[in-house]
């Protein structure tokens, strides 16, 4: 009991800190917001999922991948193939030259449901295939780029060629994938509408939920050995390799579990927000949901969870009211955090949160507890494990 | 090396032969014969680019030979990967000290703990009691009894050096190969690192690369000189300087 | 016999398309492989010095038809030179600001300058708007050059390459026979070394990166004979740009060169064959596949390492 207490919620710190988002997003949030405003929360907190798994990878692992949109769109773009297919039953469809395939193939001459569809009429395979696209091929760019020991910044460079490529793709393929427009028009989940403000907000607990229980996967994984491991890899990887270690497993391990949580992310993201569209796929969705992570703090979890919310109201509430202000904003907010604050709010939080609530209970002792966190040229900035007692 | 086949004790537990190495047509190791006895403490020493670090790359896979087999236990090392190589008993260390700073030392120590080596092992692998112990002798063993909850980076230089080397003993390997240990160590850190040597190749093969005379005759068994690549000379460490070729091209500078 | 001629007629127009695709790339190419060849900086702002240069010619342009139109046959070449220098000044600022002081975090370099990237594009969406603009094109880069009845090859084509050539040929100069260049190869095999035979290695830096942004700049100027400019003009470019720069063998020019011709020629064949799109996913992918085989790129030499 006390492992897992430990392990999975690290300790008092790491649990009050995990009651505080699980209260902000559980309770705050569905008591104060309408039921549209609700609805995009909902969204941002898919994009959170992604930037979770880019913790684990970027953080901890020192491998940033610039394509994690590719994960999130497969997953969202299995969820929306299932649902396409339900919203396009023969009796639907009727005025279709070929009723019973989607709308968008009928459009483009298409008379015959492809191949790869088919099994997307199965709710469970779609389930499955949600996290095991993404993660086989994570794990194909995976052993191809680590096992032959691609350099970080190349690593980098194929991840985006590979959004770029997949983009391309999806928008050329019209007939196939619904081209720029994306799958839109979905309605039902087993019959369930998923358009009503009901459903919704049982879809947005369901999001939140899951969110909560990656983070506690990815809390697991960065107790564990391996994530000390990962970490040790980050600064001495020739050390680990000479230790025994096959460096490569362990990055690929990381890759794929980012991978998996951007595809739940994707899925959700779909179930909520009603389409799914090449958009979300690309470099620029891709790159932002870095910056997700990085204003969180790339080594913190629960900032992750923050990054994504505060940036994308600040997304929403800049592109309402001073749509010429907000590229701006986004590009300083990245030049910023990368230069002046590698650890995002996390690490704000560890070198002046702390101690200005320490002043507040007058217990100077704890604020000498962080290590401070500075802008390191010669190396990366101390990690804190959000394990350690 | 002369002995009769199938005479287990005298075979060596390392045994170099033809190994050569070549970058863009330059011979770093050329067609090098070395062998690593059992229970022996065997120091290469040699002149700058001799090719003795080299040799340690070549050994522990780092850099991968043009020619010739390394011969480790009856196991192939050439065409080995590294870690296959370290989980066969080759432990090696750097030539600076190469510790998780971030850590304290005994999760320096922890993590070359032969157990949870795969990444599911690693995910579920748990500090027992026999961790500990052994992570504690390990570290009464290389002087660092009293600091196991000290971060790393906190050591001095010498003391980081047997850190290093109590990582490799925590693998426990059958040769251990350590490129300068007393690089930068003061008069009686490295009297105290011979000490350690002397201990703890009970039971192993110790191959050492070290420029320090002093230290290596308080260490050495045999001694094998390098020089652009090949053997020069092997034998005591009295032999060697005396022997009239080592003086002219190390000793005699 | 009839078809074999008309095919190679199509074929040679075609790979003159790829050509003039080839000039552009290899100018942006070339500066990014200065830049991330030669010093390890991976500026995902660089398709925005392009920009820079585009709309340097565009404001020359201009400016030149409503106050020198007598000047009108010759802008051009104050263009080319004005977005040189005005595309390397802003490196040179750039390079002072953000890229000095990130030379040891490469990973945050990338995510500092595709934040750079993000202000500029807004930038030139707030000085020029959103519509793309085009520069009006001297009457000798219009129409086209037909050496046989069948070949129809455009001028700007031809004026593009003639640039590219010569603006390579110059940077061969100045990397591996001017001492300036030694200066800079020297620094980057060897900074510590470099700083202590007196050599000034922050200059150097500044200097190597607002270099590869004025070629960039170049590259922008190029660019408006064969197309219009909008404020993501450059943006367009800068994936296959890294492609083609990592794909070559990022430390070596000659790599750079050979790299961006097989990029362009295989688009632009494939191109032929099937849709725009396609050949764009085949080559993308291509190029991915084989740097997963063969991670140091086509054309490194071996190094000890």
């Amino acid at each position: 009991m006390k492992n897992a207490y430990e392990s999975l919620l690290g300790g008092k710190h790491g649990a009050i800190g995990l009651a505080l988002l699980a209260a902000l997003i559980l309770v705050v949030f569905p008591l104060a917001l309408d039921a549209f405003r609700l609805n995009m929360v909902g969204k941002y907190l898919t994009y959170a999922f992604v930037a979770v798994g880019l913790v684990l990878c970027w953080g901890y692992g020192g491998i940033l991948s610039l394509g994690q949109g590719i994960f999130f769109g497969l997953g969202g773009y299995c969820m929306a193939m299932f649902l396409k297919l339900e919203a396009s039953d023969p009796e639907s469809t009727k005025i279709q030259s070929t009723p019973g395939i989607p709308d968008f193939m009928d459009w483009n001459q298409i008379t015959e449901l492809p191949l790869f569809w088919e099994p997307f009429h199965s709710l469970s395979f779609t389930l499955i295939a949600v996290v095991a696209v993404p993660v086989l091929l994570a794990l194909v760019i995976g052993i191809a780029m680590f096992k032959r020991r691609v350099g970080d910044v190349y690593f980098s460079i194929v991840t985006q060629a590979i959004a770029l490529i997949l983009t391309v793709l999806i928008i050329g393929q019209q007939g196939l994938t619904g081209g720029v427009n994306g799958i839109t028009d979905l309605r039902t989940l087993k019959g369930w509408d998923i358009r009503t403000d009901e459903a919704k907000l049982i879809l947005y607990f369901v999001s939140a939920v899951l969110l909560l229980g990656c983070i506690l996967i990815a809390r697991f994984i960065v107790a564990s050995k391996l994530g000390r491991l990962l970490l040790a890899m980050r600064d001495k990887e020739e050390r680990v390799r000479f230790s025994g270690y096959d460096v490569a497993s362990f990055k690929i391990f990381v890759f794929c579990v980012g991978a998996a949580f951007a595809g739940i992310g994707g899925a959700m993201f779909t179930l909520q927000v009603g389409f799914m569209s090449p958009s979300f796929v690309g470099i620029v969705p891709s790159i932002e949901m870095v910056i997700f992570a990085a204003v969180g703090g790339r080594l913190s979890l629960l900032g992750a969870v923050y990054g994504a919310l505060l940036v994308n109201f600040g997304k929403t509430y800049f592109s309402e009211s001073f749509p010429e202000l907000w590229l701006y904003l986004m590009g300083g907010l990245f030049i910023v955090v990368v230069m002046y604050f590698p650890n995002g709010l996390a690490g704000l939080w560890d070198s002046h949160g702390k101690r200005w609530l320490a002043r507040l209970q007058r217990k100077p002792q704890v604020a000498a507890a962080p290590k401070p966190v500075a802008v390191a040229p010669s190396k990366r900035p101390t990690p804190e494990l959000e394990t350690t007692p | 090396m002369n002995s009769p086949a199938g005479f287990q004790a005298a075979k060596p537990v390392l045994a170099i032969e033809g190994l050569t190495v070549s970058f863009d047509g330059f011979k770093a190791v050329n067609d090098l014969n070395l062998y690593v006895d059992r229970n022996e403490v065997h120091v290469v020493i040699g002149p700058n680019g001799a090719g003795k670090t080299t040799v340690l790359d070549l050994i522990c896979g780092k850099t991968r030979a043009t020619a010739g087999s390394i011969d480790f236990d009856g196991r192939e090392l050439t065409k080995m990967r590294e870690f296959d190589i370290v989980r066969a008993g080759v432990g090696r260390k750097f030539q600076n000290p190469s510790i998780y700073e971030n850590l304290t030392v005994f999760e320096n120590l922890e993590m070359s703990y032969p157990a949870g080596r795969k990444v599911f092992g690693a995910l579920f692998f748990k500090r027992t009691q026999e961790v500990i112990e052994r992570v504690e002798q390990v570290a009464q063993e290389i002087m660092l009894g009293d600091h196991l909850h000290r971060q790393a980076d906190l050591l001095s230089h010498g003391q980081k050096q047997w850190l290093e080397i109590g990582m490799l003993l925590m693998q426990d390997p059958q040769l251990l190969m350590l490129d300068e240990p007393v690089a930068g160590m003061s008069v009686s850190e490295r009297v105290a690192t011979a000490d350690l040597l002397n201990r703890i190749s009970q039971g192993r093969s110790v191959l050492v690369i070290e420029h320090d005379m002093e230290f290596v005759k308080s260490i050495a068994h045999r001694v094998t000189v390098l020089h652009q690549g090949k053997v020069l000379a092997e034998g005591s460490m009295e032999a060697v300087q005396s022997n009239p070729k080592v003086i002219e091209v190390y000793l005699g500078h | 016999m009839e078809w074999l001629s008309e095919f190679g007629a199509i074929a040679a127009m075609q790979g003159f398309n790829g050509l003039s695709v080839f000039c552009v790339l290899l100018l942006m190419a070339l500066g990014l492989a200065i830049i991330f060849g030669q010093m390890g900086v991976i500026n995902m702002a660089h398709g925005e010095f392009l920009t820079i240069g585009a709309y340097t010619t565009f404001v020359v342009s201009s400016l030149t038809s409503s106050y020198a139109p007598a000047f009108g046959p010759y802008y051009f070449f104050l263009a080319i030179i004005l977005s040189f220098f005005i595309a390397g000044a802003i490196g040179w600022l750039v390079e002072w600001a953000m890229i000095s002081k990130l030379y040891q975090r490469p990973l945050d370099t990338l995510l500092a300058t595709w934040g750079l990237s993000l202000v500029m594009q807004q930038g030139f969406r707030s000085i020029f708007g959103a519509r793309e603009v085009s520069a009006t094109l001297p009457d000798w880069l219009m129409g086209s050059w037909n050496p046989t009845e069948a070949i129809d090859i455009p001028r700007n084509g031809l004026f593009v390459m003639g640039l590219t050539l010569l603006l390579t040929a110059l940077l061969f100069l100045m990397i591996y026979r001017s001492r300036w260049g030694l200066q800079v190869r020297a620094t980057m095999q060897n900074r510590v070394m470099a700083r202590s035979v007196g050599i000034n290695t922050k200059r150097v830096d500044r200097m190597t990166f607002a270099l590869g942004c004025g070629v960039a700049g170049v590259a922008g100027a190029a660019f408006t004979t064969i197309g219009s400019t909008g404020p993501t003009a450059g943006s367009l470019y800068i994936v296959d740009t890294f492609l083609v720069v990592v794909f070559g063998g990022a430390s070596s020019l000659l790599g750079t060169i050979a790299s961006a011709f097989s990029i362009a020629q295989a688009q632009s064949l494939l191109e032929f064959f099937t849709s725009g799109s396609m050949a764009k996913v085949f080559t993308l992918s291509a190029v991915v596949l084989i740097l997963m085989l063969r991670p140091q790129g086509l054309f490194s030499a071996k190094v000890r390492k």
